[in-house]
Order: C-alpha cells, then structure tokens, then sequence
C-alpha cells in the first residue's frame, strides 16, 4: 500500500460527528498531497463559511490525528479553507493546540461532551434501522428487545453502532442487548414503539442535515450529484 | 390570493425579507462578513429549481419592483410578513431593519407586517426601544436573532435571565409572536449553538406568547419536535424547510413534513417563503401539488388534506395575526376545527 493509499483510507475513517458519515464521502477532503519524505497536507472544505467551528475543529483535528498515526509520514498539515475561523483553527492546529488553543479566552472545552452527544444520537439513528429491518421481517416487540449484539447482521450500521458502544463505554459483549437507550440502559418491548418513533425523527434529522449539506457543498463547488440514495450510510 | 384551476387560497408569507447586501453596505473592516453571509445565503438558492436562479449582484440588493412582482404578482401573497434582520454588526444600514421594511410596507396598506426585533444584551435601551418600535410599527411580532454578535459577545438565548424584562414588555405592548431564528453563532463555542433548548424553558415561562420557531429548529428538528410537543404556544416555521428541501431533496422534504404533521399537527406550521432567498411562486405551487411518496416509508404519517393545505399556506399565520381571511377563502366550519392531536399522544422525548 503506498502512503497515498494509507492516507486516504485513514482519511475514510474520520468521522463528521455531527452527520455520522466519513469525511471523504461527504467530500469534504478538497486535496491531498504527498512530498518528499513523506509531508502530507490534506486541505479540507465545508458546505458554507458559516459551518460551526466547534465540528469543523473536530474534523480537522480527528484527520490530523489518523494520519499523523500513520507509518512513513514524516509531518502532516491539515488546513481548513474558506471558512470564517479557518485562521484560528489552522493555526491551532499547526501548534498541536486543542480548541481552546483556536479560541483563548472564548472556551477552555476540548468538545468532549459535544462530540458523546452526537454520539448518543448517531447510535439511536442507526440502531432503529436495524430494528426496523427486525420488525419488518415479523419479530415481535419482545423478541426485537430480546435480542443480543451477537445476532445482530453483520452489516455497516451494526459495526458503526459497536464502535460509538464502545466510545461511549456502553457494553457491547456478544451477550449485550442489541438495542439500548442513549444512556445505554436496554430497550423494554413496551417502550419500544416509543422509542423507535423518536429514534426514527432523529435519523430523519441526521440524514436531512447530511441532505443538505451536501447539496450546499454540490452547488457551491459545482459537483455532480452522486449520492442518490441520500440516506446515512 | 393564489389561484389556480379555478380554486382559491389565501397565502400568509410568514417570512420575507427586503434587504440591502451589497457591497456599499459592508463595513469597513467587516467585509469577509458581510461578504460572506449573503454568499451562504445565495448558496441556499441554489437548491432551487434553475430557472429561478438569480446571479449574486441582483441577490445582494433587487429592486423594489422586483420586489412587488415576485412575491405579490407572481406569489399571489395576500400578506406578507417581514422579518426583520439587522446585522449592523456587519452591514452600515443593517442587512433589513424594521425601518426599511416599513417604507415598504406603508406603500402597500394591509398587505404587509413589519416585525420588529430585540436583543436582551442592550437592557433598558434595548427595552425602550423597542417599546418605542412598537408604537410606531404597530408590531405584533419580532424576529429574534440569537447569533447576533454585540459588542464582543457572539450571541444569547433565550433563558438567559436578561431576557425576561423584554418578554414582560412584549406582553405589555401586545407584541405576541415571536420569531426565533436558531442558527449558526460561535458562542458559547464549545456548546451545540443550534440547541432550541432554550425555547423549551421560554415558551412554559410565556404561555402568553407564540414562538414560532423559524425553518422548524433545522439542523436540531428533533430536538424542536420534542420541544413543541409538550408546548402548545410552539409553532414551525417552514421557510428553508420547503426552499430547502421540496425541489433538492424531495424524499427528504416529504420526512420532515411527516414528522411535524405527527409530532406538531398542521395547526402548527406556517408557510414561508423567506424571500429573497426563493421565489414563492415554486415554493407555493410545489406546496399545492405536494404529497408523500407512494411507498411504505412513508404510509404512517398524517394524511395530508386540502385543508391541511390552507391552514399552512395562510389560515393558521393569519389565526396568530389576526388578519381577516375573506369568508369563501375560509375553511368550511367543520374543517377548521383544530386537528386532532391524538397521533402524538404518548409519545414524548426519550
């Protein structure tokens, strides 16, 4: 695998915490190039100058982290373009500062309580997919929440779901429950209609951000739309 | 009136603007965002129908002619309502004050509304003037702006306690909706600024008054829904939902309409265009002809009804404004009873 390749597919794995979807797939990442022995710069674009800071840091940051990890890069500079703190965030960035590194005197917060509440939200999106497909293919209320993580398909949400388990310190054991409430306590079949209808709004509202923004980012670049589908991947 | 195939609807624009963003308005020193806003607001035109695209030096300042033509002529508009946004941080005159709005509107009698605004960070000034606006505008609504940058802060919300003089004073004046716009502000930073939480704990305070949340709470539309379901003085606004979404992303579009049908009703949501940034006419027509996909995704939503229709398009701006709706653009007695709220019922933030 050459470095490109490496960097890309750590890339692929930084996530918009706001929307749940890689950064490369919402097209974030403008550019990327390699010199020499190994100094990587990936400049990175939003939907709008007006993209709160607090996200765009965190994008930033996380693709600075996953490639600075990375065997055979040597330095890595990730910049944020045409965006109205890019200054301040690349900067911070340069000097390996945290958020509050960007804003002094404005926050002294490194966005963790951000970053676990959407999160928390990610998880419940994607979980009532999967319960969803459970209900539609005839199990019943008591067997949907009787279900552990190990039958769970093996598929993308339920792998994306076991990794925000995992960040969120909520158990994902083989014999864990399947579907929990944000907070990580199991869901119960009789709340479970409940549940699902709010699980459900909130994966409309990820999913229509996720819409719009990349509509936003479509006409402001001039990109071909290639995401039918539309739906969180 | 908007008519079309010989029916006839009243439409309420619960959200329009008329507002001066070019380049001899920017403040010196200010540019990149002055600049910048009006671009990010040309950019959400883009996610209409090509053909009402405008080019950026007509967005950023269009005639009043053009004015007239787009949203009375062609939108059949009965009446409008302004929405009042100042900026002055960035722009000399203010992006579109009450002030502007009302030359205007004085030329069009009964036809427009010119809501006013007001920011808690000024205090008694800030009070007095409004006060003062209110007389003079006989304003029913204002337009609240919570990422307003003042004086080195980068905005407020609404349950900071510095609001509650003013909530008092628009009381006292009559000053009854209130039109929240949740949207982009960097402070508190290391918080979630589009958080309409604090609409929550303004609106159980004020039974009083009406907020009308502006473009339905998006990006935080679930937190909005699970707010407006326990709250009965808590409206939608669909400006930028519809523009937004309708042509763009239609399945999408026909999502959040489902949601808020069953989680708010459709005495809740009013139609507006947020003009400038969409032509009505598009967003008017699409209303008309909307309905949700064939497809099981969608068969558990609300059923959408001509009468869900007007309520959107004008009935239910014009309840929370009192304006007098012809009696054979009204809703037959029956039909205008409340919705039923039943489909929400039980159902309540997790």
């Amino acid at each position: 695998m050459t470095t490109q390749e490496r960097v890309l597919e750590a890339l692929e794995g930084v996530i918009d915490p706001e929307l749940d979807q890689p950064i490369t797939s919402l097209r974030f990442v403008s550019s990327l190039e390699i010199e020499g022995d190994g100094d990587v710069e990936v400049v990175m674009r939003l939907p709008t100058p007006q993209c709160a800071p607090n996200f765009a840091f965190l994008m930033a940051a996380d693709a600075q982290e996953a490639v600075r990890r990375l065997p055979g890069v040597h330095r890595v500079s990730v910049k944020l373009e045409d965006h109205y703190t890019g200054q301040e965030i690349n900067t911070a960035l340069q000097r390996g500062e945290g958020f509050a590194g960007a804003f002094p005197a404005e926050t002294d917060d490194d966005l963790g309580a951000l970053r676990e509440l959407f999160q928390r939200k990610a998880l419940v999106a994607r979980e009532s997919r999967l319960c969803e497909a459970l209900l539609a293919d005839g199990a019943t209320a008591e067997e949907v929440t009787g279900r552990r993580v190990r039958d769970l398909p093996d598929v993308p949400d339920t792998r994306r779901c076991l990794e925000l388990r995992e960040a969120l310190g909520i158990a994902c054991a083989p014999d864990a429950p399947a579907f929990v409430l944000p907070s990580g306590e199991p869901v119960e079949a009789g709340e479970l209609k409940r549940w699902l209808r709010t699980a459900r709004l909130v994966r409309m509202s990820l999913e229509v951000n996720g819409g719009i923004c990349r509509s936003l980012l479509q006409f402001r670049h001039g990109l071909e739309i290639e995401d039918p589908e539309e739906v969180l991947r | 009136m908007y008519e079309r195939n010989g029916e006839k609807y009243f439409v309420v624009d619960g959200h329009i603007h008329f507002w001066d963003a070019s380049p001899a308005n920017w403040i010196k020193g200010q540019e990149q965002y002055a600049e910048g806003w009006i671009n990010c607001f040309h950019a959400y035109m883009g996610l209409a129908p090509a053909e009402t695209h405008w080019p950026i030096e007509k967005f950023q300042k269009y005639s009043e002619d053009q004015f007239v033509k787009d949203v009375f002529e062609d939108g059949g508009t009965d009446v409008g309502i302004f929405q009042s946004t100042y900026l002055k941080s960035w722009y000399v005159n203010g992006f579109n004050t009450a002030e502007e709005n009302a030359k205007i509107a004085a030329k069009h009698p009964g036809k427009l509304i010119v809501n006013g605004r007001w920011d808690p960070r000024e205090g008694e000034a800030g009070l007095n003037q409004l006060e003062e606006d209110a007389k003079r505008y006989h304003m029913q609504g204002v337009k609240l702006y919570t990422a307003e940058w003042y004086n080195g802060s980068r905005g407020w919300r609404l349950d900071d306690e510095v609001c509650k003089p003013f909530f008092e004073k628009c009381k006292e004046l009559g000053v009854k909706n209130l039109h929240v716009h949740k949207g982009p502000t960097i402070w508190p930073l290391d918080k979630d600024a589009f958080d309409p939480k604090d609409i929550d704990v303004a609106a159980t305070d004020n039974p009083e008054l009406n907020f009308i949340v502006e473009h339905v709470g998006l990006p935080r539309i679930e937190d909005f829904c699970f707010i407006a379901v326990q709250e009965p003085n808590v409206y939608a606004g669909l400006a930028v939902a519809i523009g937004g979404l309708m042509h763009a992303r239609p399945r999408f579009f026909a999502k959040v309409m489902g949601e808020l049908l069953f989680w708010l009703g459709e005495d809740k949501l009013l139609y507006g265009s947020d003009y400038a940034i969409w032509e009505p006419k598009w967003q008017i027509e699409g209303l008309l002809d909307w309905n949700y996909p064939d497809d099981s995704e969608f068969s558990d939503y609300p059923a959408v009804s001509d009468a869900t229709r007007r309520k959107i398009l004008g009935l239910n701006a014009a309840e929370l404004y009192g304006i007098e709706v012809p009696k054979d653009l009204q809703l037959p007695d029956e039909a205008g009873a409340p919705a039923a709220r039943e489909a929400a019922v039980g159902v309540e933030s997790s």
